[in-house]
């Protein structure tokens, strides 16, 4: 029994019953066949998450921003500028407590390097009802190469628990055609 | 020295019995139970404030009653009654005296001030920091201090642990090598001490960080080693319900592992490998190679995975090999049908076997997977796989051998008969509800750690598919059926260990039955005639599940917008 | 006395078995052995290899 010392003292000779021995080699194949899976993906899929980073300080990231703001603002809405910048520029998103700031404005089928970074305290980039998920440091940037494959209005909502005002975190991102 | 020991013995199983160990066993369960509790309340409060049309708590209330139930549940219960599991798989199940009862109740003093210290901080309201604790967000000292006090008394009940194995083997208690429970559960404590090393390496720095000595923890170096703490616990709770499965199919049925050598292999690529899985949280993070990610998150190459697919065979077969050798051999699934579904024991072990494999197993490797990550990463996918392993996996399966434990260590008949035998399925279901709702409610999106998912407050308007408050109103439903179970469960127990009728010192407890022959079927057929036909059409249901719900997750990867 | 004799039998009763038992049996019979293992892959493969990466992340200029 399973709780008590095995009955052979050289239990390690003892021979594996055929089923068992079946199904260790389904299982071992199987997980090969995950792992290289994540590796064929990094070739042949179109979603693999860049590991393109910085460390950078708060306000240099901001002044990144602040300049894509100042030089591409097309309107504002609700207290936030609205940013429509030229496709394949660099594009910075702030995140703040409690605000992804600002909002842009991206073409269709159109890359963009997107920048992100925290001011503050973890963020979480969550950007619906695509469900992209990406975690936001401060004192980091992540860029990412991303190319919207639809119109429509998107909403970014916070999904790293960033304090009392967490649930009224919530940015806006428009794709145009 | 031996003949200063108290010993008894077991009427049951004729084991020697530790009375300083039993005394510590009961300790350490009670302690599990009490924190289950309270930890189990937050749980359903929080339950009942994401369910959109309760919405019970405040905004603030809801974060400290989150961080708690975190708390309580994913490291105080599940420790405690670890501590229980390692003094039981080493004294008892060595025939053994415990090496230095005196340093475990050091240890055990240590977690309960600990736990208390950090329970009291939270629910001071200033350290609603949740329990992943993520710097640059601060909690009071104490919160941090409670912790590493909790952790240091775990390290010190794995020293006794490790202590009780040398002394067992010197003193000769026990012949050739440990049983495979013991193996299991010395699994449980050497991921343990990595587990509770690192917590020690990142939250003392952490600490000192929240006095004002130290100016600056990194954010991605935190997570980094808090994960190896917070991942890694939850792998102890995994290997100490395999063995706790093994435990219960050895006390009910008499199994008899199929083979020791692969049963012990797959024990030890959790040694070697489980803990890597900590990955699976730094998958969206800046900074990390895909190789890292790559090599870490598939548990090197799913060699932990393929351990678990392993124990996932070999327990049910082992019980079907025994209950045929009994003679129930009819069809494929005669075991199965009549194996005993009334004994609490029993059914919430293989609950917990099917709920562990089908829902939290499955989803754990999918969500590990780098790409996938993507799509699912802080949503509420994440507390549903981890309700799937750590509740509907661990938590039942400790449930499970109480029902054991409390006659043969507490001494006591169980009370509440009745009860006992719903308890496990009203809690397993209740259960299983939390975790598939709240990951169907995480692939549409929904974020986890949320007060309000429709944003009412927000200046800017966003709206989650109808389909998603459907599932969170189902989960609410579900979450109050487990809270349920979860009260009958500490009613059952508290209602026994204080109110049951005290067994005399060589009487055998009544409940729950076991087979009168368990002891016959030891010994069952060679490997070449070994028969577990229904076991095998079982995994095979489970490896086409798996399969299928693999590649459908990346069809849904596949759709989002293209990314580089 | 005794208790000097017996771990001296111990020890020569042990590797007269030890030439017996199969290597990967002796690993799994040492509990030491396994503690030391199970600390120093993830230690090495997460830890060290993860905090490396982690502060080889270039500055932004």
């Amino acid at each position: 029994m399973a709780i008590t010392p095995p009955s052979e003292r050289i239990w390690w000779r003892q021979p594996i019953a055929r089923i068992e021995l079946i199904w260790i080699i389904i299982a071992f194949t199987w997980g090969l066949i995950m792992f290289f899976m994540m590796i064929y993906w990094h070739g042949a899929g179109e979603q693999n998450l860049s590991n393109e980073a910085y460390q950078i300080k708060p306000q240099v990231f901001a002044k990144h921003a602040q300049d894509m703001i100042d030089e591409y603002q097309v309107r504002e809405e609700s207290g936030f500028p609205v940013v429509h910048p030229p496709p394949g520029s660099d594009v910075y998103l702030i995140a703040r407590l409690w605000q992804w700031w600002p909002i842009l404005e991206l073409e269709k089928d159109q890359s963009y390097r997107l920048h992100l970074s925290s001011m503050d305290w973890q963020h979480g980039f969550s950007l619906q009802p695509v469900n992209i998920n990406v975690q936001v440091h401060p004192g980091y940037e992540m860029v990412i190469t991303v190319r919207p494959d639809r119109a429509g209005e998107f909403g970014v909502v916070c999904n790293e628990f960033c304090g009392i005002g967490h649930h009224m975190m919530v940015g806006k991102i428009y794709v145009v055609e | 020295m031996s003949s200063l020991i108290d010993f008894r013995t077991c009427p049951t199983t004729g084991l020697k019995v530790d009375r300083a160990a039993e005394k510590l066993i009961k300790a350490n369960a009670v302690a599990a139970v009490v924190f289950l509790a309270i930890g189990g309340l937050f749980g359903l409060l929080v339950a009942l404030t994401r369910w959109p049309a309760v919405h019970f708590l405040p905004a603030d209330m809801f974060y400290l009653a989150l961080t708690a139930h975190g708390l309580d549940v994913l490291l105080v219960w599940i420790i405690f009654f670890e501590m229980a599991v390692l003094y039981f798989a080493s004294a008892i199940l060595l025939n053994s005296r415990l090496a230095g009862p005196k340093w475990a109740w050091t240890g055990f003093g240590l977690m309960l001030s600990g736990a208390l210290i950090t329970n009291v901080a939270v629910l001071q309201g200033q350290s609603s920091v949740m329990f992943t604790s993520y710097v640059p967000m601060m909690a009071e000292p104490p919160f941090y201090l409670g912790i590493i006090l909790f952790a240091v008394g775990a390290l010190i009940g794995c020293g006794v642990f490790f202590g009780t194995l040398v002394v067992a083997k010197r003193e000769k208690t026990y012949e050739g090598s440990v049983p495979l429970v013991t193996f299991g559960a010395l699994t449980a404590a050497i991921i343990a001490v990595f587990t509770i090393a690192s917590g020690a390496i990142i939250l003392i720095p952490t600490l000192l960080w929240s006095l004002g000595l130290v100016s600056h923890i990194d954010p991605i170096i935190y997570k980094t080693i808090w994960w190896a703490m917070g991942h890694s616990s939850q792998q102890i709770n995994v290997s100490a319900h395999v063995a706790v499965w093994y435990a219960i199919a050895a006390m009910v049925f008499g199994a008899k592992p199929l083979s020791e050598k692969v049963s012990r292999t797959a024990f030890l690529m959790y040694i070697l490998f489980l803990q890597l899985a900590s990955a699976h949280h730094m998958l969206v993070e800046p900074g990390f190679s895909s190789e890292w990610k790559i090599f870490n998150t598939s548990y090197a190459m799913y060699l932990a995975v393929l351990g678990s697919m392993v124990h996932g065979m070999t327990v049910p077969g082992s019980i079907e090999a025994a209950q045929r050798a009994r003679g129930l051999t009819k069809g494929m699934f005669e075991w199965l049908r009549k194996a005993p579904w009334g004994n609490p024991a029993f059914a919430g072990m293989f609950m917990s076997l099917v709920f562990f494999g089908f829902i939290g197993g499955i989803s754990g490797v999918v969500m590990g997977t780098e790409q996938i990550n993507l799509i699912m990463h802080n949503t509420l996918y994440v507390p549903g796989h981890f309700h799937g392993t750590v509740v509907a996996g661990t938590t039942l399966a400790f449930m499970a051998i109480t029902y054991i434990l409390v006659p043969l260590i507490f001494r006591r008949e169980l009370v509440l008969r009745k009860l006992a035998t719903w308890q496990p399925y009203v809690f397993g279901i209740g259960v299983a509800g939390i975790s598939v709702f709240m990951m169907g409610a995480g692939t549409l999106g929904v974020a986890r750690r949320h007060w309000d998912m429709t944003f009412a407050d927000a200046i800017l308007p966003f709206d989650y598919p109808s389909a998603a408050f459907l599932m969170m109103g189902l989960n609410g439903i579900f979450a109050v059926m487990a809270a349920l179970g979860g009260l009958m469960y500490v009613v059952i127990v508290v209602g026994s260990v204080f109110f049951g009728r005290k067994l005399a010192e060589d009487e055998k407890p009544s409940y729950p039955e076991v087979p009168p022959d368990s002891a016959a079927v030891g010994h069952y057929g060679s490997s070449e005639s070994l028969k577990i036909p229904g076991t095998a059409f079982l995994v095979g249901i489970f490896f086409v599940a798996f399969v299928l719900y693999y590649f459908v997750n990346w069809k849904y990867l596949s759709e989002i917008w293209p990314l580089s | 006395m005794n208790e000097k004799d017996s771990p001296d039998q111990n020890e020569s009763s042990d590797s007269g078995h030890q030439d017996q038992i199969p290597l990967m049996q002796q690993l799994l019979d040492n509990p030491f052995l396994l503690l030391v293992l199970g600390i120093a892959v993830p230690a090495v493969f997460y830890i060290i290899w993860g905090i490396i990466e982690i502060t080889q992340i270039p500055i932004a200029d």
